[in-house]
């Protein structure tokens, strides 16, 4: 058993642009749920859309800086018509509306009357050679030391994916230490007092949303560029599940958590892989006792597992100041 | 507790809808109902400007549904409330506020996860960066420490200074209530509508709350209260609306409106209505 092997792979899936592209989508859907009390269900959508975007355009022949703006303008543009009828409703219909939403618009893009724009079950490719034009590093170059070493091509999209996330936290730490951000937190804790205070919720909501989808759209399109593949499958609800879980893990309502939740969700995720893919491998009665199909299953299982304990012990996340997590049960 | 009247001198005539010399708030022909349930059916009523004026009547009256149709929590079927003189029925929850009307809640809504200097930090009245674009523009500051001082001042009055800090979701009830009503003070009302301000209160804090109220009017705000307690509406109340079954059927003075037969019918019903004269 190569335990080094198996620490090595959660480190490097955990600094990797992966990981950053689920960190700012996840800062995205921490300003919607952690922030403002949204329950957006469907926030894969918004990822699904800016990637859209982006391959659309630069397929139709515009530049690839057209196709980022496309994408998250369409994300923010998804989070207005999404809003509009269903933010005025209670929380429970918003979410039962954007989960719909969400998988709605992933089938539609992957019907065959879609085809011809959106490439149907086939996606989209081609797109990212203007992204990998720019790369200052020498794609094929290992960078690194010892057994850390990623190519040139890897190290260029973590630079650009978590320079990205920075720029995302602190965007919205501005955001959310002003007056405006108080007032989300406000709606997040009772909608009723806050637009007896004066406050027009409803504006709040929207706003919310769409900056929070506009960023999941960025997210998305760095999903894109690293796969050079748009496939409307990558966009289950399943990966809106796991954004909650990261937010959850690191703290919702916090500016960092989002970041701490995504980092550790990457690294709990793929190390209990590498290790359980070994383990199946090497050790004979677990290789008996599991296929290699179901030990890949194994870290569904222990995220879940993590989750349960964190609610228990930590309800607030790991970030989340204490008590937070229970005051106001009353 | 007995609190002289800031209109004793007021001779109206004691008749459900009358006019008052100078109204704030003036109801007409405002109607909901709720399937069958007329809920609300009020042809005519006016409250006098910088009183407190309590709305009384049994269970199931539409007090509360009054509230909500004044300050656009709902909206009516038909008729209009003017505020000053500018219409406050139909229009959104948030507008109402903004015109100077600010509501407390039955069940107290405090933002618990939120400080308490932060509740009162929310309501403020001015501040540019409530706003998406104040808030990336900044140069908020200013504003802030204007707004900080305010809200630092009416937790001084309110005796919550001590928790300024705190998340409103450890407050107590009673000071929960507190924290509502100066929160609402934020919003600089010229009227304000406190639904049920001292229920489940303890009675020592319930005086604290009485005296806060008439504190309100003396600042020159109209006050209008939906309570329970009679000892509370006997002690305070310039003028006292009792509804029944969504209609005004009696107003005047406090000690009045105890002696009213109709009263004492809706509330007790008929037969010993009767049999009290």
């Amino acid at each position: 058993m190569d335990w080094g092997q198996i620490l090595v792979s959660g480190i490097l899936a955990m600094v990797g642009p992966i990981t950053a592209g689920y960190a700012l989508s996840a800062i995205g859907l921490n300003l919607q749920f952690g922030y403002s009390g949204l329950l957006n269900f469907g926030h894969v959508a918004f990822m699904l859309v800016g990637a859209y975007g982006v391959g659309i355009t630069v397929q139709a022949g515009g530049p690839l800086w057209l196709g980022i703006a496309v994408g998250v303008g369409a994300a923010a543009l998804l989070g207005l018509l999404l809003g509009i009828p269903t933010l005025r409703l209670r929380a429970d219909y918003f979410a039962i509306t954007s989960i719909a939403v969400a998988e709605v618009i992933r089938l539609v893009v992957r019907s065959s009357s879609a085809a011809p724009v959106t490439g149907g079950v086939f996606g989209i490719q081609r797109f990212a050679n203007d992204f990998y034009a720019l790369n200052p590093f020498s794609a094929t170059t290992l960078y690194g030391s010892g057994p850390l070493v990623i190519t040139g091509r890897t190290l260029w999209l973590m630079v650009v994916g978590w320079a990205l996330v920075l720029l995302a936290i602190l965007f919205v730490r501005r955001l959310i230490n002003s007056p405006w951000g108080r007032v989300l937190k406000a709606i997040r804790e009772d909608e009723d007092a806050t637009s007896s205070l004066g406050k027009h919720v409803f504006a709040y909501k929207l706003q919310a949303l769409m900056i929070g989808g506009a960023i999941a759209g960025l997210a998305g399109i760095l999903f894109a560029l690293d796969q050079q593949n748009i496939h409307p499958d990558n966009y289950q609800t399943a990966i809106t599940f796991q954004l909650y879980v990261m937010v959850i893990l690191g703290g919702a309502g916090t500016i960092w958590g989002p970041l701490l939740g995504g980092a550790l969700f990457s690294f709990i995720f793929f190390s209990t892989d590498a290790l359980f893919a070994r383990l199946q491998a090497n050790v004979d009665w677990i290789g008996q006792l599991l296929t290699p199909a179901e030990a890949g299953l194994i870290k569904y299982i222990l995220v879940g597992v993590v989750l349960m304990l964190l609610m228990a012990f930590r309800p607030q996340g790991l970030l989340g100041r204490s008590g937070e997590g229970r005051v106001g049960d009353s | 507790m007995k609190v002289v009247s800031a209109i004793p001198e007021l001779e109206i005539r004691q008749q459900p809808g009358i006019a008052k010399p100078d109204p704030a708030i003036v109801i007409d022909g405002l109607r909901r109902a709720f399937g069958g349930l007329l809920a609300v059916n009020i042809d005519h009523l006016e409250i006098q400007r910088n009183t407190i004026t309590s709305i009384i009547g049994p269970n199931g009256a539409g007090k509360t549904t009054l509230f909500n149709l004044l300050t656009g929590f709902d909206h009516p079927d038909k008729g209009g409330c003017s505020l000053h003189g500018n219409v406050v029925v139909g229009i959104p929850a948030h507008q109402v506020a903004q015109r100077g009307m600010v509501r407390t809640f039955q069940l107290t809504k405090v933002l618990p996860r939120l400080t308490v200097l932060e509740n009162m930090l929310v309501a403020a009245k001015v501040q540019p960066g409530a706003t998406l674009r104040g808030a990336l523009l900044g140069g908020w500051q200013g504003a802030e420490r204007r707004n900080e001082e305010q809200a630092r001042d009416l937790l001084e009055r309110f005796g919550l200074t001590h928790m300024s800090d705190e998340y409103a979701g450890r407050l107590s009830g009673g000071q929960r209530k507190l924290l509502e009503m100066a929160r609402a003070l934020m919003v600089e009302p010229t009227v304000i509508m406190l639904d049920e301000p001292t229920a489940g209160v303890n009675p020592v804090l319930v005086q604290s709350l009485v005296e806060h109220v008439i504190g309100l009017r003396e600042s020159g705000m109209t006050v209008v209260f939906v309570e329970h307690d009679m000892d509370v509406v006997q002690s305070i109340s310039d003028w006292v609306v009792v509804l029944a079954e969504g209609q005004v059927i009696a107003e005047g003075p406090p000690s009045a409106i105890a002696r009213n037969p109709a009263v004492i019918e809706a509330y007790l019903g008929k037969y010993r209505a009767e049999d009290g004269q």
